[in-house]
């Protein structure tokens, strides 16, 4: 990414707070800050010579403020399913018989086999992987179209560990408030006590998310078991090293620089995005001006119009990226709606209409200013579009789930030579024949060939035969190629080109796979 | 809502100068982790230098404190590769020929191992599906100079054939006409009446009979009164449709002229015992076998 164009959208905490106009919160953030420093600075003037500016700035650590509301209940919703799946995912049972993992999702790369729950594939169905990645990307299209960021607000990996990190640091360093009280004191026994305990949880967390992640890979009780008493393979060790490294780095220090900095997402959304899109918006129609509410009422009393925002910093409190939503759509904000429901929430306090901050569009504001009804253009052609997309991959891809053969053929013909002539004159055609046996119980196959009247076929390493055809013995869950002749006593011209096709059935009985291929003369 | 010329983050860092259509470049500084990590990769260089190879000195490289070659970790990755074959190699030692041919599971671990052999070691002469060459055999036919058993198999690939190994195939077509034995036109006639004997078209005029007296007293003694061929010197079988080098009136000439006599390295000493044993199978089961 290019750091220079990021610096034109990037945005810190009060950006856009216009200076100078004083308010409750933003007493308090004087009270306990220094002067010149936190959100509610002072903008420095512009500097004459550019060469002279800092080339790195440190990070501003955020503190966000606890808030409830709609949003906030939605995520913790959505943080609980998901890390639930993640975490309690790899111990889910099912049966699959003998010969078979009963794992219900395995990813069984030594046997590289992938098993969901009543769907196992083999490394040359991947094209279902193709169908799944086209799926999840359409699915993030179709909610930027709709909504913007609204998965790095609520599903993104990344936004769901940093909830539960903040969340912890909630619970013991304090809110808001108490926790930028203390960070600005000395190094009391007190703070170390408070700050120790914080990492040793985020390490459990990152080391039970790194846990987690291996036991998708093997039996997970059997490999609990042996991680316990120290006899995992180190692979084991190693992966979840890294990932309790990633995971306490990333959701407990990195955080929103992730978004800002490292994730390539917003740089794509905003290419993917368009002016129909439900964004998080300050209603500035509504907001502007800004007036306390003692200052609002000044105006109100000398006939001057006050704005509904009374400035008084929430919205820029509760956001986990310290945007200022007020300064319009920018980079950092990942859509959560946090501000709304803190914005919500100080509204109805103060007895004004809630969602002076929604999920809206800049064209809504314009028409409002305008006097014109909002529109809601959410069937648009492009939420159309991906959304046919979504259904006729998903549909592709459950037609060819369900009807799938569990055998299969291939063959290929010998390139060298392609003939032989045997001594008293005849051709014969060599094939490797590939059978794949996807049941769980060793099989016998019976080769078939049609297309060449007459001729001989002949197996290496056949197990006796069936009605005059050779018949295959394949092992539960393997596939085997077999050495396959074709012999011909026909006399047959230059160039000659003849059609085969290659069947093979279950012994037992059953529906047969075919292959085709040719014989090839002189 | 904001004024687009006028982002209120230009009064902190100032802008780099440049605009397109109203939009400045802010000059925000990068993020100061950016720098650490920087650093990071610095002190992680110097660190792969001490653990790895890396430098070079005027007649050998530093090591590295954990010792470790691109070389050494082949060969471990060999051994590991090697003991995992183990079981079944054993088995493939303790199996005859014949046994292997018979088990599947035992005859796909030796038609996978000798195929991998085969490419190595044979495709250069014989071609990589044991196709053959003017002058190299096709190893799918079912006509064999030296046999075609698997036992005759396993002996031709461990001593070869005019390889200089004391046990290997011994035998070659004299040079009748370089050397003086027969005359010009002895030669042409005599390879006229060897197209006869497997069905093809000789050059008009050509005396049969005396053809056949030429062979009679020349070539009989290694191909057989009836061209039948010798298999203990590895002399064809003239009758049948198969021909190593070719079956035009001119090669043929070239041969009773010049006399064949290709060369069969003997793999004993190259390759070990169960090697062999794959390749035998292998090759046995190209569909030529007997």
């Amino acid at each position: 990414m290019c750091p220079g164009c990021t610096s034109v959208f990037a945005m810190e905490g009060g950006a856009g707070a216009q200076p100078g106009q004083p308010s409750l919160m933003s007493l308090v953030e004087e009270a306990v800050l220094p002067p010149g420093g936190g959100a509610a600075a002072e903008p420095q003037l512009p500097d004459e010579n550019p060469e002279d500016e800092p080339l790195y700035a440190a990070r501003k650590k955020i503190y966000p403020q606890h808030v409830t509301g709609t949003f906030r209940r939605i995520k913790w919703a959505v943080l609980i399913v998901t890390l639930g799946i993640y975490y309690f995912l790899p111990f889910v049972r099912w049966d699959r018989g003998p010969n078979a993992p009963s794992q219900a999702v395995l990813v069984d790369m030594p046997g590289r086999r992938f098993y969901f729950f009543f769907i196992e594939i083999w490394p040359q169905e991947v094209y279902y992987l193709t169908g799944l990645l086209i799926i999840a990307a359409m699915t993030l299209f179709l909610m930027n179209a709709l909504a913007g960021r609204v998965w790095c607000g609520y599903l993104c990996p990344q936004t769901v560990w940093t909830d539960l990190f903040i969340s912890i640091e909630r619970w013991i360093e304090g809110d808001r408030r108490e926790h930028l009280l203390r960070d600005r004191q000395p190094w009391t026994f007190e703070r170390i006590a408070r700050s120790v305990s914080k990492h040793f949880w985020w390490l459990m967390i990152a080391w039970w998310t790194g846990g987690a992640w291996v036991l998708y890979f093997a039996d997970a009780p059997t490999l609990v078991k042996n991680l316990a008493t120290f006899q995992a393979p180190l692979a084991a060790y190693v992966f979840i090293g890294i990932l309790t490294f990633t995971t306490y780095a990333l959701a407990g220090w990195m955080r929103e620089q992730v978004c800002v900095y490292m994730c390539p997402w917003p740089r794509i959304q905003a290419a993917l995005t368009d002016e129909y899109a439900l964004n998080v918006t300050y209603r500035y129609d509504r907001g502007e001006p800004r007036a306390s509410l003692k200052k609002a009422a000044a105006l109100h009393e000398h006939g001057q119009p006050a704005g509904d925002c009374i400035d008084c910093l929430q919205c820029v409190h509760v956001c986990p990226t310290g945007v200022d939503i007020r300064g319009g759509p920018n980079l950092g904000c990942i859509q959560c709606g946090l501000c709304i429901d803190a914005c919500d929430a100080v509204m109805a306090k103060i007895g004004r209409p809630t969602r002076l901050i929604a999920y809206d569009t800049d064209i809504n504001i314009r028409r409002r200013q305008q006097g014109r009804p909002a529109v809601y253009n959410l069937l648009r052609t492009r939420t159309l579009l991906y959304a046919v997309i979504i259904v006729l991959v998903g549909a592709v891809m459950t037609y060819t789930l369900a009807t799938r053969r569990n055998d299969g053929v291939s063959v290929i013909h010998d390139r060298n030579p392609i003939f032989v002539r045997l001594s008293d004159g005849a051709l014969r055609n060599g094939y490797a024949i590939r059978i794949l046996n996807k049941t769980h119980q060793a099989q016998s196959y019976v080769l078939k060939l049609s297309g060449l009247p007459d001729a001989e076929l002949e197996v290496i390493g056949s197990e006796g035969s069936s009605g005059g055809s050779p018949l295959i013995y394949v092992g539960p869950d393997q596939s085997r190629e077999v050495r396959v002749l074709v012999t011909t006593h026909q006399k047959l011209g230059e160039g000659t080109s003849i059609a085969l096709t290659f069947t093979v059935a279950p012994a037992e009985g059953g529906a047969a796979a075919i292959a085709a291929d040719h014989f090839l003369g002189p | 809502m904001t004024d687009s010329s006028e982002h209120p983050k230009e009064h902190q860092h100032g802008t780099t100068g440049h605009e397109w259509d109203g939009i400045h470049e802010l000059n925000t500084p990068l993020p100061r982790w950016w720098l650490w990590l920087f650093y990071a990769t610095i002190i992680w260089a110097v660190g792969y230098w001490i653990v790895y190879p890396a430098w070079p000195l005027v007649s050998s490289y530093t090591n590295g404190v954990f010792n470790w070659h691109a070389r050494s970790a082949v060969a471990s990755d060999l051994a590991a590769l090697q003991a995992e074959r183990q079981p079944m190699m054993a088995k493939l030692a303790d199996a005859s020929l014949q046994q292997i041919e018979s088990t599947p599971q035992l005859l796909d671990f030796a038609r996978a191992l000798g195929g991998r052999a085969f490419a190595d070691n044979c495709a250069p002469c014989h071609g990589s599906g044991g196709g053959g060459a003017k002058g190299y055999p096709n190893l799918n036919a079912n006509r064999w100079l030296w046999g075609g058993t698997l036992t005759d198999i396993q002996q031709t690939i461990t001593h070869g054939v005019r390889s200089g190994d004391d046990q290997g195939h011994q035998g070659s077509m004299p040079a009748f006409g370089r050397d003086g034995m027969l005359k010009r036109d002895d030669v042409v006639t005599v390879a006229n009446y060897v197209r006869s004997l497997s069905g093809l078209s000789t050059a008009p005029g050509t005396d049969l009979a005396a053809g056949a007296k030429i062979f009679a007293a020349n070539c009989a003694v290694c191909h057989g009164p009836q061209a039948k061929g010798n298999r203990s010197i590895g002399a064809p079988n003239l009758t049948t449709k198969i021909w190593l080098y070719g079956s035009d009136l001119n090669t043929i000439i070239d041969g009773v002229w010049n006399g064949h006599g290709g060369v069969m390295p003997a793999w004993g000493g190259k390759l070990d015992a169960v090697t062999i044993k794959a390749l035998t199978v292998y090759v046995h089961t190209f569909g030529g076998g007997e």
